[in-house]
């Protein structure tokens, strides 16, 4: 601390909220153009997951009543063709979706709530605590993530909820890295130093001071988690990782690919899964990027 | 000072490694099942068979003492044996580890040039389409799974056009001479690596262009257009060799990333790699290969992560003098 951070003449950013932008972040996505391209694709794929098996409310069960019925091209009373077992691909498209959605959201509801706690705790403290946590946060760093997701998967089970949980649990570290290094600068701002000096406590100016000023850092790796999260539950699914009832993309692809739909050029079986993969991921990937640029314009004021 | 550094770094590493040895063993030998109990799934063994298999495994020794003898073994390079197989993990894991080094080998050369070439002529042409189609694209690459990538390739050349071999590294039951050999395993290798690069592109693509970008708003920049060097010179010579250092720092986190990219398209290509060595252990529960490929997986990482360490310090100045 300098002695400017303790004399009596406030500098106006002193004042104001640490950080705080003129434009909102939403707006600022918004008004790029990737950005919007994420916002409508993701938009175009949320609405056709979740409104979709309203919309069109057939059943995903219902077998083909012959072997003519199997991996059949789209026809009108299957407009996306059948699987290996005569099985919609429409509906299991829509409602596969559902399942890929939900694991890669509360992976990342737990990945996010551990690193940014961990990096708030071990920024705001520093010295030995931040030592701790960091060293730890470090060995789960280099550990390769998607390889030690496979490991933990076939040692624990394959039902979505551990699905998610391995994932909440080992995508967690970036995060932490990334909250803890701005936290560490926060906490030297003069208006920590006098909110302190006013006897706040600790978990008071964590929450209030400190939290809302990361926030906007949190739900830019917030989107950059959630597409990792979503590769990954898609990768455990088609390497025969994923809950064999709650068929998820990347079930749907794991059964494509044993089922020989590849050898039978069976494009309705593939595309479709695939694309809504690439779809969801690409949309938060955007999302993600764009609010790094806003708050990180340094890259991009360059000439 | 550079002596003092390089102390520090190797203690770092050793810890490292050890604390990954340490975290496999509490992984595989505390928290599941015991082997005896899979291996004896099928419900043919006796009593006295399992106490048999129990005396193999050393399950009968105290955890503390399993540990110093899993240790031990690993330091003699003893993976255990392979519930499957029947054999050594050593034996097992054998040939895969070469066909892994190649086809990693030749993904990362692609990747890495056609990545800063991509970012370089996206720098170039800061904030215009082109830029934009660059980073696009890079972005939606990089969104793809590896695995479903891989079936979108074998689908155009195993359905539409019949240019280069889907599966496999060798043609089966082909005789040839060396020349022959290392031809047909080129030609198997093509599929494979262009997936790997394709979807691991964007890395360098987009850290490149960022880097670069960030490089041309310094001084030395101003003074290089002062000068009335071209664009491409002060690009090339000038911002590039700063920016790569970012570049080095990548490629410690890409070698996390390609290992998981290589167990989806090994298995998507049947490369007979420790990638579909994982799938297929995955699949029979054949834990004592999947360990040992996770340990070696783990310890390629964090080498990887010392070597950019090491490279960086030597390569930027002013690391060194702090």
């Amino acid at each position: 601390m300098t002695i400017d951070d303790t004399s009596g003449e406030l500098a106006p950013e002193a004042l104001a909220p640490v950080g705080r932008r003129r434009t909102p972040l939403w707006l600022a996505v918004w008004r790029d153009r990737m950005g919007r391209g994420g916002v409508v694709t993701l938009a175009g794929v949320l609405a056709l997951v979740l409104v979709g098996p309203v919309v069109f409310p057939f059943n995903a069960q219902s077998f083909g009543s012959s072997s003519a019925s199997i991996l059949q091209g789209p026809t009108g009373a299957h407009w996306l063709g059948t699987t290996e077992l005569g099985q919609d691909v429409f509906r299991q498209f829509l409602v596969g979706g559902r399942i890929s959605l939900y694991v890669g959201v509360s992976a990342t509801v737990i990945a996010i709530v551990l690193g940014a706690g961990l990096g708030l705790v071990s920024g705001y403290y520093a010295g030995w605590r931040d030592s701790i946590l960091m060293r730890i946060t470090d060995f789960f760093l280099v550990l390769p993530t998607l390889p030690l997701i496979i490991v933990l998967a076939a040692l624990f089970g394959q039902s979505i909820l551990i699905t998610s949980l391995v994932i909440g649990l080992t995508s967690w570290p970036q995060t932490a890295r990334i909250i803890r290094s701005q936290v560490l600068s926060l906490r030297e701002r003069p208006l920590v130093l006098r909110v302190r000096s006013l006897g706040a406590r600790d978990g008071r100016i964590m929450r209030v001071h400190i939290l809302p000023n990361v926030a906007p850092l949190i739900f830019a790796n917030l989107a950059l988690v959630l597409s990792g999260s979503i590769l990954a539950q898609a990768a455990l699914a088609f390497l025969g990782l994923g809950d064999p009832v709650q068929v998820s993309w990347g079930t749907m692809l794991h059964n494509a690919f044993n089922s020989g739909a590849m050898s039978e050029g069976a494009w309705w079986y593939i595309i479709p899964p695939g694309a809504g993969i690439v779809a969801m991921v690409l949309g938060f990937s955007l999302i993600g990027n764009c609010m790094d640029r806003v708050l990180n314009p340094l890259g991009q004021d360059a000439r | 000072m550079t002596a003092r550094y390089f102390a520090r770094k190797f203690l770092a590493l050793t810890a490292t490694l050890y604390a990954t040895v340490t975290f496999n063993f509490l992984l595989f030998h505390v928290l599941p099942g015991s082997p005896v109990e899979l291996l004896a799934r099928s419900g043919h063994y006796d009593a006295a068979a399992r106490a048999q298999l129990v005396k193999l495994f050393g399950l009968n020794h105290s955890l503390i003492v399993q540990y110093v003898i899993y240790f031990n073994d690993l330091l003699h390079g003893n993976f255990g044996f392979s519930y499957v197989y029947r054999e050594s993990v050593t034996t097992v894991l054998g040939s895969a580890i070469g066909n892994t080094v190649l086809l990693l080998g030749a993904a990362t050369f692609v990747t890495v040039v056609v990545g800063v070439v991509l970012g370089v002529y996206a720098a170039s042409k800061v904030r215009t389409a082109t830029d934009t189609a660059i980073t696009v694209l890079s972005l939606g690459a990089w969104s793809m799974p590896d695995f479903f990538t891989g079936m979108l390739v074998i689908f155009a050349f195993g359905v539409w056009v019949h240019w280069l071999p889907i599966s496999g590294i060798v043609t089966p039951g082909l005789v040839t001479g060396f020349w022959g050999h290392l031809w047909d395993v080129s030609r198997h290798l093509v599929l494979p690596t262009l997936t790997l690069a394709l979807v691991n592109i964007a890395q360098f693509s987009l850290i490149t262009r960022n880097s670069l970008v960030e490089a041309m708003v310094e001084d030395y920049m101003l003074t290089a257009r002062a000068k009335g060097l071209s664009r491409w010179v002060m690009l090339v010579r000038h911002a590039l060799r700063n920016a790569l250092l970012p570049v080095v720092t990548a490629t410690a986190l890409y070698v996390g990333m390609i290992l998981g990219g290589a167990i989806q398209v090994e298995t998507v290509f049947s490369w007979p790699g420790m990638g579909l060595l994982i799938y297929n252990s995955v699949e029979q529960r054949d834990y004592p290969v999947l360990e040992a490929c996770f340990l070696l997986f783990a310890v390629a990482v964090i080498l990887t992560n010392f070597l950019s360490d090491l490279l960086y310090h030597s390569l930027d100045p002013r690391v060194r003098r702090t």
